[in-house]
């Protein structure tokens, strides 16, 4: 095999220069190369969703992703949603205010993909936010509480009185 | 995984000529069924030729009314396209009603009908497989079949090399199947165009070919042909969502007045590739629609089914969900949603919302 050559990923905005082996997904890059442990293994399969990333601000599952074919194009994680300057994302801010979870491994998964749903606009109802995040699952079942948080954001969205975007 | 070589093609005669030139390798664009089947040493290529820098990535009208659908669209692109869920309602239907948002936002187009079959023993390297292991004979004959094959399989045992009850997965391709797509194929002797009926094959005397293309073809579009009906895709699966056909149906039926001009009928989750019911559509052309019209083609349909010892319930289930589509997308009774989203396409709408009084 040849040896692997330097490649750079972009993670939230910064930089990292990486020689992955070419079997490498973005999932073990982020974790085990670059540090951020925040984006969770569940299944390693891309059927449970906690891995969810995004990929050019789209939802995508980072174990089912080679990172060799994603040099140069731009990752955002769990980590990199909050504010610089510490103040938490709304999803969540929400997520905290509507106990929508419970042992917090699906986390990190499930606010990365609610908040692209609700871009997407595909939080229109409880019945559109059921089928659109039907790629994350939550062992504890924290489902409806889920739903409340994604309801609530939509709603902040929508409301221009708010000051939440 | 097996260790590759990954490599970017920058045009498609590079592509071409890559897999022309090495031996094992094999084209890369979404990867979310491959690279599951490379980490489970499933495939064992020597080289990854990565397609997404050719772009192949427009949709765009063809003359006389059809519609091209490049190689690397990804599927959460066309299951939204205006173009797609107006006219060709089915696939619209089908893309939203296959796997999770974050896999069709990864999902290329040629690569979802490329996706390998879910037979539980492909991935398991210590069970027989004539897909996975060519000659080691299948273990699903007399195993858990219950998603298995009740048409066009190849069953002479599971000892035999023949043998191969797997179906493919793919609800899109059972939607393209009913409006008679056109593969377009770049290869080492340039571009050529297959039938869609001719992509997929059945297991025959080698079940671990999925397809008629060679290791050199790279297909580069879809075409779809002008359609001036309606089409529908209904599905029934274990779940009300994320979930894999039991058996699902593809319709496209075109009107003249009030007698069906043409209907294509198509069943996924039952055979080897996409399940075109030619007996069903001759039955139904020149008729006006009725119940009893389309109980009758659902019968002629399922003719000929065999099943296993845990999938008895698919021609049953087939021969209900059949009329039903034909029944939905005639008008004869309403759909269940919204016509081009996953609600239409559920047949049990979403389970357990509880809507708020």
């Amino acid at each position: 095999m040849d040896e692997p050559q330097t490649l750079i990923l972009k993670v939230n905005g910064q930089e990292y220069k990486l020689r992955p082996d070419s079997r490498t997904t973005v999932l073990d890059a982020l974790r085990e190369q670059i540090g951020l442990t925040g984006t969770k293994k569940g299944c390693d399969h891309g059927q449970c969703g906690a891995c969810t990333v995004h990929l050019e601000g789209e939802r995508v599952l980072s174990c089912l992703l080679l990172v060799e074919g994603l040099a140069g194009r731009e990752i955002t994680t769990i980590e990199g949603i909050a504010d610089p300057a510490g103040e938490l994302h709304p999803m969540q801010q929400a997520f905290i205010d509507h106990d929508a979870f419970q042992c917090g491994y699906c986390t990190p998964g499930q606010i990365m993909s609610a908040i692209a749903c609700v871009k997407e606009g595909h939080a229109g109802s409880r019945m559109e936010i059921q089928e659109f995040m039907s790629g994350n699952l939550c062992r504890c079942a924290a489902y409806p509480n889920i739903i409340e948080a994604i309801e609530a954001v939509r709603a902040a969205v929508l409301d221009p009185a708010n000051s939440i975007q | 995984m097996i260790p590759f070589r990954y490599q970017h093609a920058n045009d498609i005669a590079d592509a071409v000529a890559l897999a022309g030139r090495l031996n094992d390798a094999q084209f890369i664009a979404g990867g979310t069924s491959q690279v599951d089947l490379l980490k489970e040493g499933v495939q064992r290529p020597t080289v990854l030729i990565d397609i997404f820098r050719i772009g192949l990535s427009e949709i765009t009208d063809l003359q006389g009314g059809g519609l091209s659908i490049g190689a690397n669209v990804r599927n959460s692109t066309a299951s939204d396209h205006p173009a797609i869920r107006e006219r060709y309602t089915a696939i619209a239907e089908a893309l939203h009603a296959g796997a999770s948002q974050q896999i069709r936002n990864m999902a290329s187009m040629a690569g979802n009908l490329l996706q390998r079959t879910r037979c539980p023993y492909l991935r398991d390297p210590a069970q027989r497989c004539n897909k996975r292991d060519p000659g080691s004979g299948c273990a699903a004959v007399e195993g858990f079949n219950r998603m298995h094959a009740i048409f066009g399989q190849t069953d002479e045992g599971a000892q035999s090399q023949r043998t191969c009850i797997a179906v493919h997965p793919s609800d899109m391709a059972v939607a393209m199947a009913a409006h008679e797509a056109v593969i377009v194929i770049h290869s080492s002797t340039g571009e050529r165009r297959i039938a869609f009926e001719d992509l997929h094959r059945l297991p025959e005397h080698d079940p671990s070919r999925d397809t008629n293309l060679a290791c050199d073809d790279l297909i580069v579009a879809i075409e779809l042909p002008a359609f001036n009906g309606t089409s529908h895709y209904l599905k029934v699966r274990d779940r009300a969502s994320y979930a894999y056909a039991l058996v699902s149906c593809a319709t496209a039926v075109e009107m003249d007045g009030d007698r069906i001009a043409s209907a294509r009928v198509a069943l996924g989750s039952v055979a080897h590739k996409p399940w075109r019911l030619f007996a069903a559509e001759a039955l139904l052309q020149g008729e006006r629609p009725s119940e009893e019209l389309f109980r009758r083609a659902a019968e002629a349909g399922l003719e000929g089914a065999r099943t296993y010892s845990m999938n008895g319930y698919k021609p049953d289930l087939a021969r209900v969900l059949v009329a039903r589509a034909l029944s939905e997308t005639t008008g004869l009774t309403p759909l269940q949603g919204p016509a081009g989203t996953a609600f239409a396409a559920s047949v049990g709408g979403i389970a357990g919302v509880i809507e708020e009084s």
